[in-house]
């Protein structure tokens, strides 16, 4: 007979250490939560808390940093997935935010609140007295999340130092912190984009219709395809027009391109992704554009 | 496919972010606008040629002062793996970062400029490698193309490293000539070393066994959470009681007889639980949830391993400790946390027996402390029991880290040779 070689696929090693940093974050930490925001890397991880604590509910709360320009179709698959686990649901909203004068609206063409969360969410967390924080962050995505540990420590002002970060070895982490300070916690470090994708199909996870092919009228910015949406300036130099797009990514409207595809099914997008040549962020992310180091610089202040 | 997590050690002397682009570009995971921004950085600072390290070095101060300063994590795949590097910074003051890469690491790659030879920087590498008991090793011999491809230059270097090697104990070493520059033995076999009858760095890479690097033998199963349901809906979890864990050891099937430490009862596994449903067995790097067929009381921290071969329950520990902080030093009589498996408790250094030079192997018994990126041999006295291996059989149940209780930075790094 032949001897078992107990080889494992890679999704399931990537879904064993990440249920492992769930549960780790669970038996270590008094006040967790986990950062849903109804985009795909978000629903896989929420998708690892179910299994890491099945049979019993997911210990922590959800919490969603609401710019209050995120699409329709994703908030309602936000709160329909949070009431189907019965999870309870916390939405930041960076409009409180901006009416409590904690930030101060952009003005212009450009205008955003991808910025403005990175106050919403550590106000948030310093509400709630969160002290760990689960975010959907890969470290392929960008290269300064390439250097961020599996448990990224943040001090009392949310900051992170990525010059004084803890060493991660083995399967060991670190979870001590004084009041007030807090740690975020990636348990999808390591899995790529196609990993994520892979994943939602084997598990046959649903997605929010964004992420399929549809048709909508667009402009087009920096080569990035924007939405027509009230809360999105466009100029008149800025014409609209009707497209057939996907997203590949889903974040706020206003900085969130589309990309031209006709991928209709999770079959359809992994064929798509495994021939593109261009990153995620790349592609429809205005908000990484504006400098070499623009996430670093984000990441430092706090962002997620 | 399977994940092969592998260490690149070398400077940018070595070729070694040329060979790190030339996978990732060759299996399709470097992007255009990556290349892009890089190439775009390169003409700013005046750069030639197309710095590939640019990729890697990510924070604004590793691109500014041109070094890298941290453990870069990147990721590609072929059809049949996927690979994870850790891509460590190779100079002396980075022996920190190369343990760090080197513990979760399957296979280390250390380059070799095959006009220089073995240098110092090489033996520490190699010395790293083994102390981390990095299963398999490959020395990539890199700038074969400025020896003219010279059968005598690699074999002189084999030589001379596999009579270094041999004082160490490194498991499976692999020599590879190449050009990291010119792709040769990079990809695919190369027409300029006909001599070389091995296989290019990327086959050795898709292809070389890992399945059984892991410990199958001894069962040890750390405890990490206790789940139980507060307020099922479904009344068949009403009583459910289940163990939580990741398998650090062996195989695990249902009705197996279990011993459970500290307690030493026994007992046998009823069931191994799943969100998708039980499992007819478990094996590292599983996440499951053990249920047992008698009452115990066991918490986080504890250990299920099988009656006739359980892991040593120590509280002395002697062990091969890396210090990581330009902080305080360790010295004896240092107390420190200790986090060992699921399990935490406080230590105290009892002795430092000697500081080892990591270039020479030299032993240093008048030694009175380790500084940052020094390593010795040490004493702890821990303040409850450890069910510890040795770090040579198992990395998972052999190895911890010390974490000062003042400033809770994580400061050590620990492989354990005895317990008693």
């Amino acid at each position: 007979m032949l001897q078992r070689d107990y080889t494992t696929s890679q999704l399931d090693v990537l879904e064993a250490e990440a249920i492992h940093i769930m549960r780790e974050v669970a038996a270590e930490f008094e006040r967790p939560c986990l950062l849903f925001s109804g985009g795909k890397d978000s629903i896989v991880m929420l998708r690892i808390a179910e299994k890491a604590f099945w049979p019993a509910a997911i210990p922590f709360p959800l919490m969603h940093v609401d710019t209050g320009h995120n699409f329709d179709e994703v908030i309602d698959f936000r709160d329909r997935r949070a009431r189907e686990l019965g999870v309870r649901l916390i939405v930041a909203s960076v409009q409180d935010s901006i009416d409590a004068g904690r930030v101060v609206e952009e003005t212009g063409r450009r205008a955003s609140r991808n910025r403005l969360q990175t106050t919403t969410l550590l106000d948030a967390i310093e509400e709630h007295e969160f002290d760990a924080v689960f975010g959907g962050a890969r470290r392929d995505e960008e290269k300064a999340r390439a250097k961020e540990r599996v448990f990224s420590f943040r001090d009392d002002f949310g900051q992170w130092d990525p010059k004084n970060q803890r060493p991660e070895l083995w399967n060991l982490y670190n979870a001590r912190i004084r009041k007030g300070e807090h740690i975020r916690v990636f348990p999808l470090s390591n899995w790529t984009e196609l990993d994520v994708w892979d994943y939602i199909r084997r598990e046959g996870i649903e997605i929010p219709s964004i992420y399929f092919t549809h048709t909508r009228k667009v402009f087009e910015r920096d080569g990035m395809l924007l939405p027509d949406s009230d809360v999105v300036q466009r100029g008149d130099d800025e014409p609209l027009f009707e497209a057939v797009v996907r997203y590949r990514t889903v974040g706020d409207m206003t900085c969130t391109g589309a990309v031209q595809s006709t991928a209709a099914t999770v079959e359809e997008i992994i064929e798509e992704i495994a021939a593109t040549r261009i990153t995620e962020r790349g592609a429809t992310r205005a908000d990484d554009r504006s400098s070499e180091a623009a996430m670093e610089d984000r990441k430092r202040e706090g962002y997620f | 496919m399977d994940i092969l997590r592998f260490a690149t050690a070398g400077s940018v002397d070595d070729g070694k972010s040329t060979l790190i682009g030339r996978l990732l570009f060759d299996s399709k995971a470097i992007f255009e606008d990556q290349l892009e921004a890089v190439e775009r950085t390169s003409r700013d600072r005046g750069t030639e040629y197309t710095d590939l390290s640019l990729l890697t070095d990510g924070l604004r101060a590793e691109r500014e002062q041109g070094i890298t300063i941290d453990v870069a994590y990147r990721y590609f795949a072929t059809p049949r793996r996927k690979f994870i590097i850790a891509d460590t910074p190779g100079h002396i003051q980075y022996t920190r970062n190369m343990v760090t890469g080197a513990s979760t690491a399957d296979l280390a790659i250390i380059l070799i400029d095959a006009r220089k030879g073995v240098l110092e920087q090489s033996r520490r590498h190699a010395f790293l490698t083994s102390l981390l008991r990095v299963p398999h090793l490959v020395l990539a011999v890199n700038k074969m193309d400025l020896v003219d491809y010279s059968e005598d230059r690699f074999e002189e270097i084999r030589e001379e490293f596999t009579a270094f090697a041999s004082k160490l104990n490194v498991g499976d070493l692999t020599f590879i000539p190449i050009s990291a520059l010119n792709g040769d033995n990079v990809v695919s076999r190369s027409e300029n070393t006909p001599w070389y009858n091995g296989s290019s760095l990327l086959h050795h890479l898709e292809n070389v066994h890992i399945a059984s690097d892991r410990n199958l033998v001894d069962v040890r199963f750390p405890v990490q959470y206790v789940i139980r349901p507060q307020k099922a809906n479904d009344h068949a979890f009403h009583d459910y009681r289940g163990y939580a864990g990741q398998v650090a050891g062996g195989v695990l099937k249902p009705g197996d007889e279990v011993v459970h430490l500290p307690s030493g009862l026994t007992t046998r596994i009823a069931s191994i639980d799943t969100f998708d449903g039980p499992v007819e067995e478990a094996f590292p790097p599983m996440s499951v949830t053990l249920r047992f067929e008698d009452d115990l009381d066991i918490s986080r921290g504890d250990m299920i391993a099988r009656p006739h071969n359980q892991p040593h329950v120590a509280q002395d520990l002697e062990a091969m400790v890396c210090w990581m902080t330009e902080g305080a030093k360790l010295a004896p009589r240092s107390k420190l946390a200790i986090k060992h498996t699921t399990r935490t408790a406080r230590a105290l250094v009892r002795d430092l027996h000697y500081r080892l030079d990591v270039n020479t192997l030299h032993r240093d018994e008048e030694a009175t402390s380790l500084g940052l990126n020094e390593i010795g041999r040490v004493s702890l006295r821990v303040t409850q029991p450890m069910f510890v291996d040795d770090y040579a059989r198992n990395r998972l149940t052999g190895g911890f880290i010390l974490v000062d209780e003042a400033t809770n930075g994580t400061v050590g790094a620990g492989m354990i040779i005895d317990a008693h």
